[in-house]
């Protein structure tokens, strides 16, 4: 099978993209930097339409991951990747008569705020969700899905907080705050959250480029199936770098309190970097969010292979091998 | 004006108009919902009534019978149909009806569900069209006005001319009124749809006509028309369904006993906690109503197999068989807190006394006589009473609660009750019908006040002038007894005198007692049970209902009394002697020595709960039956017995008794267990249990009992277990507290046990989170000295990562979170069963995090 992999840079796209090579698929990937992987590679913009064009022609799928994925920053930044980027994609696919269409897309396109418990994949929803990130997905993905026709099979994948080796998006920042004796619990610490080894999100990916087609016009949650208390999370992460466990408590509002002042700041004074706290992120690590899988699994065909522990064992491994620099935060 | 599209529930596909001409020639324009099926296996012609309309009645046109075509009118005048230009009389509904069924080409078999006044004309349909009806259901209604009745309160505020008008009409006050009196209440989109037709004053007339039609009054026009058709369902022979809310301040429970007393045969289901919209408070009714007609048209189903007879059958024993034997015997039968003893001479004249007296009295055979005595020779002697009157014993233990007592009482609907002062007291107060006896000492300003018209004293003098009643039969009720309401409002279980009378056989001969041994029961239940057994018995000076409060020494001193050779307790209250041994005299220690047999009932007793008061009764064998209030004893296991079965995945309760047979009904994957009965070894599923000494039935709970005595003559306990290679029954858990994950059913107990090995932990509870089917597994942990630990005061917290390893370790199964706690909640009624539905919702709470929204309001569909 012919497949255009978007994003193939970042943790998830790159693994992806290595599993569809690895099996024998015959692979081009498209980003701005170079991914490295031994496949043809377009480079450029996906929201330019002479990009995409040329990097759609004579493929059976596209795998679209690129994106911009920040908490902070302008938002006619993130409607130009994220919106953008998908409307030049759907629109290049039926001009080069693509039949299967997999966007990936993240839970957070459906809720904001309130505990999700055992919940299944609901519709997006751009007013509901909080962020430009979030919202930019949301409306990216009912675009891509109301794309779904007979000519264009169109399927959302949403994998939820991917973490593993390598991973400069969760993991990094929790164990840089920890190093840093700054990474407290917000609220009980006790907030059930799914989250999926990376492995696992690429394998369910793939098996979604495979699915795509008899299974089209829905979005899917994709986890590992294993909730755990967000403290515990927090504490296993930073046991396999090495590094001291969260230290102390900041009581839920307090802690959106803050989220809400810095984005505030961060925006007013217009800076570049991240804020230590957003209240999407306040409410990401403080309240439930874990979703019923039996859809997912059906759907797609697919199981997790990799367990946590297993998770947790191989990122010890990477944090005890790895050499300095290699993504690693110093 | 349309119907409500978007209403809840509502599939405007049902929604159809038609114009059909009355006797006059008058056309009528009807709205009707119909579930349109064609070649009709049979018809549910479902009546509303004011100010209703057929949208009452979605959920039966949603899921009624297969096969079958649900018809649900508005009556003219209501709902969509067109207004009126005058009143219409009961005569000309019934009549419209009749014209409106032969429009719609409704033929038989049809069953016809009525609600509020829909009730009486639905029952007037039915007494005109006998050749079609093939039952009938009733809810909430009323078809004659009880003697001396002036009708419902609100209805006959409503019926005032001036505040008719003004109320029903004028303003929706009675249109709103009626479903603001729904229990749970009603979500608004259901409120609002109900009181979509009657919007106008112009579009509510119909609903004051209809409440001045209620004939009141004898002269009332509708009067006769009402009368004949309260008589003449006296004669029908149809099957009937009488399903209740028994929170109606409309039609409140008189109307349920008028309309019983005129259709004797009727199965009824009352729904606790439902008011009088029952369709919308008891949204299972739906249900009911399509199980009950399934079982009509498939006649009459293969009859239950004769359940075996108890161990060495009954031999025409009656449970005062042994009073009669010993009636010479001045040996002590039964000794009371306090040291009051009564012998068996005694005892058999005073029983036979009362019972004479209370037959005299008019306690009548198949009466329902309430005893609300505390536990005393006096209620001893009540007990046995009763039964040789052949009447039925109603007990309601306090464990339930004030609130649950009166619901279980007043839902067992006593004809009597004999009652200290504050039993009687207590009776007043929960508004019990029927004739009073005082038990025990009364003043007579007290007994005026409590309407005492006799005590028990008297009716034993007034019995030795009167004839001993005949012996009832023995497929005759004897006793309503009440399960603990852990799981909702507490069951009436009702037994016959012989399913009683194979119990106490079946005690017998498992524990091998003779007229040599002598009982001490600290267990409510047991408690009366000595004079049937034919062994004396004493009760120790406690508060039988508070067993955790039973002390070394005061079994001791009871055990003295008696020279006791068997011990019955709960759990808790053995834990109790264990714990207070230290405490013993020599003297009271040489009376336990004498104990030969130590019976634990009421709950699992853990190994060493038993190994702890081996000092305190060196003597004893400790049995520990499995049962419950509808079968007991089902099975029994020694120590020894535990000892020797090991570790499995739950609580081994030992070998089914003999003449008790146990299989189990295996879960589907959701944890519903409808596979077919087994009793191969390993098949984990719901423990179903055949026996003679099985209850009779549930009372007045039609649905229940149906799907409880599934397959006919088998009881499905409500426990999940496995019968293992030797034949010995494991319990799981409860099936309402299977965790239900996407891997399949999870069952407790078994989790729970390995946990608890765990060093430095107390107690487990093994719950589920989430909804059904997608839930996931969490343990709470109670650690050792938790009470004392000031940080674990309130709701669970999160465990440390050495402590979830650990029991991740021995789960077998992925557990999500492992929470700690001080400890964990036990039903009030035992003290000794933990309330896992309790600790799912404390778990749940936690593991939700922090609440960033406020939580919408749980709607109904």
């Amino acid at each position: 099978m012919r497949v255009l992999v978007t994003g193939a840079s970042g943790l998830l796209g790159r693994a992806a993209a290595r599993r569809l090579i690895d099996r024998g698929d015959e692979v081009t990937v498209l980003q701005r930097r170079s991914a490295g992987l031994p496949c043809r590679e377009v480079r450029g913009d996906v929201a330019d339409p002479a990009v995409a064009a040329r990097a759609l022609r004579g493929q059976d799928a596209v795998l679209h991951l690129a994106a911009k994925v920040d908490v902070t920053g302008r938002w006619a930044d993130y409607a130009s990747a994220n919106v953008d980027g998908t409307r030049a994609l759907l629109a290049g696919c039926r001009t080069a008569g693509v039949g299967r269409f997999v966007y990936v897309s993240s839970p957070s396109v459906a809720h904001a705020g309130a505990a999700l418990a055992g919940v299944g994949a609901e519709p997006a929803d751009p007013a509901r969700t909080r962020g430009h990130y979030s919202r930019s997905k949301a409306i990216a993905e009912r675009e891509a899905l109301a794309a779904d026709a007979p000519s264009l099979a169109v399927l959302a994948v949403r994998p939820h907080l991917v973490w593993g080796p390598g991973d400069t998006q969760l993991v990094a920042r929790v164990v840089a705050r920890a190093r840093a004796g700054r990474l407290p619990v917000i609220g009980s610490g006790a907030a059930l959250i799914d989250t999926t080894y990376v492995d696992n999100a690429a394998g369910a990916l793939v098996a979604g480029v495979d699915a795509c087609g008899p299974v089209h016009g829905e979005a899917l949650v994709v986890s590992n199936g294993e909730p755990r208390p967000v403290g515990e999370v927090l504490a296993r992460l930073c046991r396999a770098a090495g590094v001291p466990g969260p230290r102390g408590r900041v009581p839920f509002p307090a802690a959106w309190l803050a989220g809400a002042l810095a984005e505030g700041a961060w925006s007013v004074t217009r800076r570049r970097s991240t804020p230590p706290l957003t209240r999407f992120l306040a409410e990401q690590l403080a309240t439930a969010h874990w979703f019923d899988q039996r859809r997912t699994r059906a759907a797609l065909g697919w199981r997790p292979e990799v367990g946590l522990d297993e998770g947790f064992s191989r990122l010890a491994a990477w944090y005890g091998s790895a050499p300095v620099g290699d993504g690693r935060p110093g | 004006m349309t119907v409500p599209i978007g209403a809840p529930g509502l599939d405007p596909a049902w929604s159809r108009f038609l114009t059909v001409p009355d006797a006059g020639g008058t056309g009528h324009r009807w709205h009707v919902l119909d579930n349109g099926v064609r070649d009709p296996r049979g018809t549910l012609l479902c009546v509303h009534g004011n100010p209703t309309w057929s949208y009452l009645w979605r959920r039966l046109l949603r899921s009624g019978p297969p096969g079958w075509r649900v018809v649900a009118p508005d009556q003219l005048g209501m709902g969509w149909s067109e207004r009126l230009t005058g009143p219409r009389s009961l005569q000309q509904r019934v009549a419209d009806l009749g014209d409106l069924t032969a429009a719609l080409g409704v033929t038989g078999p049809v069953v016809t569900v009525g609600h509020d006044w829909g009730g009486v004309i639905s029952l007037g349909w039915a007494l005109e069209h006998r050749a079609d009806l093939c039952g009938v259901v009733l809810t909430n209604t009323a078809v004659a006005m009880p003697a001396g009745d002036r009708g419902p309160a609100l209805i006959r505020a409503a019926h005032l001319p001036g505040v008719r008008a003004a109320v029903t009409v004028g303003t929706p006050v009675f249109v709103r009124a009626a479903s603001s009196l729904s229990r749970p209440p009603l979500p608004a989109a259901v409120r609002d749809a109900l009181a979509a037709p009657y919007r106008s004053a112009a579009r509510r007339t119909s609903v004051g006509d209809f409440v001045a039609d209620i004939p009141f009054a004898p002269g009332h026009p509708s009067r006769p028309v009402q009368e004949a058709i309260a008589e003449g369902i006296r004669g029908l022979d149809v099957p009937a369904l009488l399903l209740w809310g028994p929170r109606d301040p409309v039609f409140g429970e008189r109307y349920l006993v008028d309309l019983r007393s005129r259709l004797p045969r009727a199965q009824l289901h009352r729904y606790e906690g439902a008011s009088h919209l029952l369709p919308e408070d008891a949204p299972q009714y739906a249900e009911a109503v399509t199980r009950w007609v399934a079982d009509l048209t498939a006649g009459p189903g293969p009859a239950a197999p004769p359940r075996t007879t108890a161990a060495g059958g009954t031999a025409g024993r009656r449970l005062w068989s042994a009073l009669a034997d010993r009636s010479g015997d001045d040996s002590p039968a039964v000794v009371a807190p306090g040291g009051s003893t009564v012998s068996w001479a005694q005892l058999a004249r005073r029983v036979e006394q009362l019972a004479a007296g209370l037959a005299a009295a008019g306690v009548r055979p198949g009466a329902r006589v309430a005893l609300l005595v505390e536990p005393s020779p006096d209620l001893t002697a009540a007990v046995y009473a009763v039964w040789r009157a052949g009447a039925v014993i109603v007990v309601a233990d306090k464990g339930l609660g004030f609130p649950g007592m009166r619901r279980a009482l007043r839902g067992a609907a006593v004809d009597h009750v004999i009652g200290s002062a504050a039993g009687l007291v207590a009776a007043r107060l929960m508004g019990l019908a029927g004739t009073r006896v005082a038990a025990g000492r009364i003043g007579s300003a007290a007994r005026r006040a409590l309407g005492a018209r006799h005590t028990l004293g008297e009716l034993e003098v007034l019995g030795r002038a009167a004839p001993v009643p005949a012996a009832p039969p023995e497929d005759a009720d004897c006793a309503v007894l009440f399960t603990s309401g852990a799981t909702g409002p507490a069951k009436g279980v009702v037994y016959t005198s012989a399913q009683a009378q194979a119990q106490v056989e079946l005690v017998r001969s498992t524990y091998g007692l003779t007229a040599a041994d002598r009982l001490v029961a600290a267990f409510a239940p047991f408690a009366l049970l000595g004079p049937a057994l034919g062994i004396g018995s004493a009760v120790p000076d406690v508060d039988v209902t508070a067993p955790g409060t039973l002390t070394a020494a005061a079994l001791a001193d009871a055990a003295a009394a008696v020279d006791a050779t068997v011990v019955f307790a709960s759990p808790a209250a053995l834990r109790r002697v264990a714990a207070t041994a230290g405490a013993l005299t020599a003297g009271q220690r040489r009376a336990l020595g004498a104990v030969r047999l130590l019976v634990s009932a009421g709950a699992p007793v853990p190994a060493p709960v038993l190994w702890s008061l081996r000092p305190v009764l060196p003597a004893a064998e400790a049995h520990t039956p499995y049962g419950m209030t509808e079968a007991l004893p089902v099975t029994d296991v020694s120590l020894a017995g535990i000892e020797a079965a090991g570790t499995g995945d739950g609580v081994c309760v030992g070998r089914p008794l003999t003449g008790v047979e146990v299989q189990v009904s295996p879960l589907s994957a959701g944890a519903v267990a409808d596979g077919p009965l087994t009793g191969r070894p390993g098949v984990s599923g719901e423990v179903c249990v055949r026996a003679a000494h099985v209850k009779d039935r549930y009372d007045a709970l039609w649905a229940t009992e149906r799907a409880a005595s599934d397959p006919p003559g088998w009881h499905r306990t409500g426990d999940v277990g496995y019968l293992d290679a030797e034949g010995r029954l494991w319990i799981e858990g409860r099936l309402a507290h299977v965790v239900t994950t996407a891997a399949g059913p999870v069952t407790p107990v078994g989790i729970e046990q390995r946990v608890e090995e765990l060093d430095g932990v107390a107690a487990a509870a093994a719950v589920g989170v989430g909804p059904a089917g997608a839930q996931v597994l969490v343990v709470v942990v109670v650690p050792a000295g938790a009470g004392r630990r000031p940080g674990l005061r309130g709701r669970p917290a999160l465990a440390g990562t050495g402590l979830a390893d650990a029991v991740r370790d021995v789960a077998r199964v992925d557990v999500a979170a492992v929470l700690v706690a001080a400890a964990l909640p036990v039903d009030i009624r035992h003290q000794s069963k933990v309330d896992r539905r309790a600790v799912a919702e404390q778990a749940a709470r936690v593991l939700a995090g922090a609440r960033t929204r406020r939580r919408a309001r749980p709607g109904r569909p």
